[in-house]
Formats: C-alpha cells, sequence, structure tokens
C-alpha cells in the first residue's frame, strides 16, 4: 500500500488567501487493466475532502474518479488571518481516510 | 442505455411508481425543509456522496441527479478557466470562480467522459471558488455549474485532447 501524503499551502492572492491541497492518491477509475495478469484495476478514488476553518466546516467537495491522480485542489478561504488553524480531512471508496491539520501561513 | 423492464405504473399518475415516489418525497422533504427554516449550507453538507450523480452517463442526467434540475442559464458571473488544449489529458487543470452573492456549490462537468461530473463542492463559508486538476478521455465542453440563490448558472468552454489520451 502506498504511503498517502498530504499537504497544504495557503497564499495571499488578488481574490483572498487561496488555500492548495496535494494529497497523494492513485484515483483509479476502475477501467484501466493491468498490463501483467490482463486484470481490471478496481476502482480506488477519493469521495469526499472536508474543509474546517477555525472548527468551521467552510467546504465539502464530492469527488468522482475523474480527478486525477496525486488531487490538486484549491479553495478560497474568507477572512482568513495569520494563524487561523485550519483542517482538513478525505475518506475514498475503500474506506481509506486522513486528517491534515495546519494553520494559514502568509508570512 | 434504455432500461427495457416495465416499471409498475401508479394507477392515478401513471408515473412509474418508484419515480411517483421519488418526485413526492422530494418535494416534501423541500416544502418541510424551506418552511421550518433548516434550509442552510450545513444541511446540504451532511448529505451522502450523490452517487446517482457520478454514475450518471450523460451531462442532463448528471446535472438533474445533482441538482434536482438540468434548467441552467449561461452566466458571465461564472469564470472558468481552462486551457483550450491539453498538453496531458490526464491533469487538466481548471479553476472555477463566481461572482454572485451566496454561491451554495459548484460543479464541474466533461461533457463527453464516461461519467461526466468530475467533482461538487458545497460551500459554507468559503469563497465560490474551486481548483483541482482532472482527466478527460478526449476533446470534450467542459462545464462549470454553479448553484446561487436557487438558481443554475453555467459557463463552459471546450478543450482539445490530441494524442494520448485516458489509456491510450
Amino acid at each position: 500500500m502506498a504511503e498517502r501524503k498530504m499537504k497544504m499551502r495557503t497564499r495571499q492572492q488578488a481574490g483572498g488567501v487561496e488555500l492548495q491541497l496535494l494529497i497523494t492518491h492513485p484515483m483509479e477509475t476502475g477501467q484501466r487493466t493491468d498490463k501483467n495478469t490482463g486484470k481490471k484495476i478496481p476502482p480506488h478514488f477519493i469521495q469526499r475532502v472536508t474543509v474546517e476553518h477555525n472548527g468551521k466546516v467552510i467546504v465539502t467537495v464530492n469527488t468522482g474518479a475523474a480527478v486525477s491522480e496525486d488531487p490538486l485542489i484549491g479553495f478560497r478561504l474568507k477572512d482568513a488571518k495569520h494563524g487561523d488553524k485550519l483542517k482538513v480531512f478525505w475518506t475514498d471508496n475503500q474506506g481509506e481516510s486522513a486528517t491534515l491539520e495546519g494553520t494559514v501561513d502568509l508570512s | 442505455m434504455k432500461s427495457f423492464i416495465k416499471l409498475p405504473e401508479d394507477p392515478v399518475t401513471h408515473l412509474p411508481r418508484r419515480q411517483f415516489l421519488k418526485n413526492t418525497l422530494a418535494t416534501a422533504v423541500l416544502l418541510g425543509a424551506g418552511s421550518t427554516g433548516l434550509f442552510r449550507p450545513g444541511w446540504a453538507l451532511a448529505a451522502e456522496w450523490p452517487k446517482d450523480a457520478f454514475a450518471a452517463k450523460a451531462l442532463e442526467d448528471a446535472v438533474k441527479a445533482l441538482f434536482g434540475t438540468a434548467e441552467m442559464s449561461p452566466s458571465t458571473a461564472v469564470k472558468l478557466k481552462a486551457p483550450t488544449q491539453a498538453e496531458n489529458s490526464s491533469q487538466v487543470q481548471v479553476q472555477i470562480s463566481a461572482d454572485l452573492p451566496d454561491v451554495e456549490a459548484i460543479a464541474v462537468f466533461v461533457e463527453k467522459n464516461p461519467s461526466p461530473l468530475v467533482a461538487h463542492a458545497s460551500f459554507a463559508g468559503a469563497s465560490g471558488y474551486l481548483s483541482a486538476r482532472m482527466k478527460m478521455g478526449q476533446t470534450s465542453d467542459v462545464y462549470a455549474v454553479v448553484k446561487a440563490g436557487g438558481k443554475l448558472h453555467m459557463a463552459k468552454q471546450n478543450v482539445k485532447v490530441t494524442a494520448g489520451g485516458c489509456g491510450g
């Protein structure tokens, strides 16, 4: 089982503070065939990503298998200040999940 | 593909029974939620992963399964940023932002993908903005659908996919 990593980054942009998430995940569609065995690779993809800003859920994304491998997803926060708490949680269709906590870093 | 199994009809409406029940229940739930003021973004967030919408094979079916209606109007307030030509069809970067008050949700669809729905974000405090990378099977229109003020606003753009493609 490959290791799942998750990273978050915040940066000040014209439209507000942007939060970018990078999750290491195969995002298998279930339509690919394993070249060695000739068998279909079962679908394995993230279904939901939830973002909390200072303890409050601000956005939930339902994702399908059409999201690219190692998803990079971006959001814009409202009224974000340096040091604000962020928490990200994802689950996939095979029951795997992970949580990452961080802060808004505008330094 | 059409199903040839005949569903039992409701004697009053002549709708297939299952469809009739679904319509009635959906209306009842909406009415109930609306009248008691329970309809908040938080309520939408608690919903299940929309399996039917992700399984739909046609764009219209997917929009309908997700939002309950496929009626959407083109809007310049919805900004969709996507390449006109995808260099790598398995990593197509899209950016959607909506200059609308009370953005409830943003959904991304690729019309000619086997399942058009890519992602569906529900907002409860974040700005109406979403960026992601997605896979495209072939050249297709990309749709950004924004739900704001109870209505669907849409922007679309054609993205060309050349050599390669998914598993090609």
